[in-house]
């Protein structure tokens, strides 16, 4: 009984790790860009949240209304000013500025907010939980987190299906030439993608502050960026199912290396991610031509 | 409308690099016209198309439609004026299905007469296949789509980059079968096509390219073999322009 509590758990965990991850899946999916900032600008979500509830007295979970657009806003901006300069150079180049950026955000949060760390209150809902036999315990923040990872991700997958401006992501993500020969302005297009990349990690950053503390540097020294990436790679690159599912995957193994030795959490995961690396390179889901 | 040409093309010069592709190339297009450019591999036929299409910049030289200077416009903006490319290799969204590939196409579509489901029409097997992605057919099917994909955008100026690339003659034929329909609803055509006598055969004016240069340019019915010949390869016919070597 106890082991499958370590996989519920495990499945809880594994939502934040989606959650997390789904931005940056998207923006590697469409742009092939790999965001470096993205651990980074969760960070600044966490504490955009807690200035909201500071100043605007709102609840936590209501400060997404406000983080969300925002967070849409400065990623269209940034890409269309910054990274998409720096696409036009090199996929090589987006690296080094998304690592640049990583560190100009670390280092602004620093010297506004101390290195002091801090956490978002919602009060009971932090702690409480439920029973499931004797054995399982679920907490509602845990579950609430994966939930939210759940929604985002198939309201991606429904706009990306669905919607006129989701095909014309597609098809600037399959074609990027041929899309300018139907009339779309790729660039345009990235910065929408971008900018729900954005409003993806408003939502993981806010969640990140609700589940535990954090403080400038969480982004990098965290591993969660490490997690999110693994959570893509595993999944399959590009596929936003894919993602749910390597999230999930990552945080049950842990759960289980971590019955095992409590030390054992990281080596169990990192483990596992090299057996996909090595037994399926595209990812669980991932079929050849997309990884 | 202003009477003149649809397509003037003046002097247009393209580098890829330090490669000059094209050089001080001249043509224009009048409306409800087809127009072939006619040339061996490398000659500069794709460049020309894709430089009248915004994907090349030129170095020097002008792009007008209609009167109107485009060579400055990025190709997205080319296609709201009417300059529509079918490229070459077909360039179909290839994770998307038929009919998203045809709604991308609409996506900035002009007013027009040329809809989806005309397109349906225009290719009777494609409604039913519709929900299939456009990776799993074949060689001919896709050309159809890229074709309709760039009709739903209702071109006055359609680019036709090697229809026959790759495609067995029977389908070739049936690909070009649908020019004269195509040309009712008022569309003008400029292809580019490595098949001589498909050239001559479907256009109204050709137009042969050398190494970047003009060597022919004219109306089949008033163009001999022997100076077409000449013309495509270089050789000192009769035709043939002075062949100055830079």
């Amino acid at each position: 009984m106890i082991w499958v509590n370590d996989i519920v758990q495990g499945v809880l965990l594994g939502g934040l790790y989606a959650l997390f991850a789904c931005g940056l899946s998207l923006m590697f999916g469409v742009m092939k860009v790999i965001n470096l900032a993205h651990g980074d600008l969760a960070v600044v979500a966490a504490y955009l949240a807690a200035g909201l509830v500071t100043v605007l007295h709102m609840p936590t979970a209501l400060s997404i209304l406000v983080s969300i657009p925002l967070f849409a806003i400065i990623g269209y901006v940034l890409w269309r000013t910054v990274l998409q300069a720096s696409l036009n150079r090199s996929v090589l180049t987006t690296l080094l500025v998304t690592f640049g950026m990583s560190i100009v955000i670390e280092n602004a949060l620093q010297q506004f907010f101390s290195a002091n760390s801090r956490s978002l209150s919602i009060g009971a809902l932090a702690t409480d939980h439920f029973n499931v036999g004797s054995q399982i315990t679920v907490g509602y923040l845990d579950l609430a987190i994966l939930i939210a990872a759940v929604v985002v991700l198939l309201g991606l997958q429904l706009f990306l299906s669905r919607t006129r401006q989701g095909r014309l992501i597609r098809a600037v993500a399959d074609d990027r030439e041929a899309a300018q020969l139907a009339g779309a302005d790729y660039r345009h297009i990235f910065g929408i993608a971008a900018a729900i990349a954005f409003g993806t990690v408003a939502v993981a950053g806010t969640a990140y502050g609700v589940y535990t503390t954090f403080d400038p540097t969480t982004g990098t020294t965290q591993l969660l960026l490490l997690f999110a990436f693994e959570a893509v790679v595993i999944g399959g690159l590009g596929s936003l199912w894919g993602t749910l599912v390597g999230g999930i995957l990552l945080g049950v193994v842990q759960d289980i290396g971590a019955q095992i030795s409590t030390a054992d959490l990281l080596l169990a995961g990192q483990l596992f991610f090299l057996l996909v690396l090595v037994i399926r390179p595209q990812g669980i889901t991932g079929s050849r031509r997309t990884a | 409308m202003t009477g003149g040409p649809l397509l003037e093309v003046r002097d247009l010069t393209v580098h890829h690099g330090q490669l000059r592709a094209l050089y001080e190339v001249s043509l224009s297009v009048g409306v409800g016209e087809t127009y072939a450019m006619i040339g061996a591999n490398g000659a500069g036929k794709s460049t020309l198309l894709r430089a009248i299409a915004g994907l090349d910049r030129p170095t020097s030289g002008s792009i007008t439609l209609d009167g109107v200077d485009v060579t400055k416009l990025r190709p997205e903006r080319r296609v709201a004026s009417g300059i529509v490319l079918v490229p070459e290799g077909r360039r179909l969204f290839s994770s998307l299905t038929v009919a998203e590939n045809l709604k991308v196409g609409a996506s900035y579509a002009r007013k027009g007469p040329w809809t989806i489901s005309r397109v349906y029409e225009l290719f009777d097997w494609m409604r039913d296949r519709r929900g299939q992605r456009a990776d799993q057919l074949s060689g001919g099917e896709q050309q159809a789509v890229a074709i309709g994909r760039a009709l739903v955008a209702n071109p006055r100026l359609l680019l036709l980059d090697e229809l026959s690339l790759g495609l067995a003659p029977a389908v070739v034929r049936r690909i070009y079968g649908i020019l004269p329909e195509l040309l009712a609803t008022g569309v003008t055509v400029l292809l580019v096509e490595q098949d001589v006598s498909q050239a001559l055969a479907v256009a109204a004016r050709v137009h042969c390219l050398l190494e970047g240069r003009t060597t022919l340019e004219g109306e089949p019915a008033g163009l001999t073999p022997a100076s077409i010949e000449a013309a495509y390869f270089g050789l000192a016919g009769p035709a043939g322009l002075p062949q100055e070597r830079p």
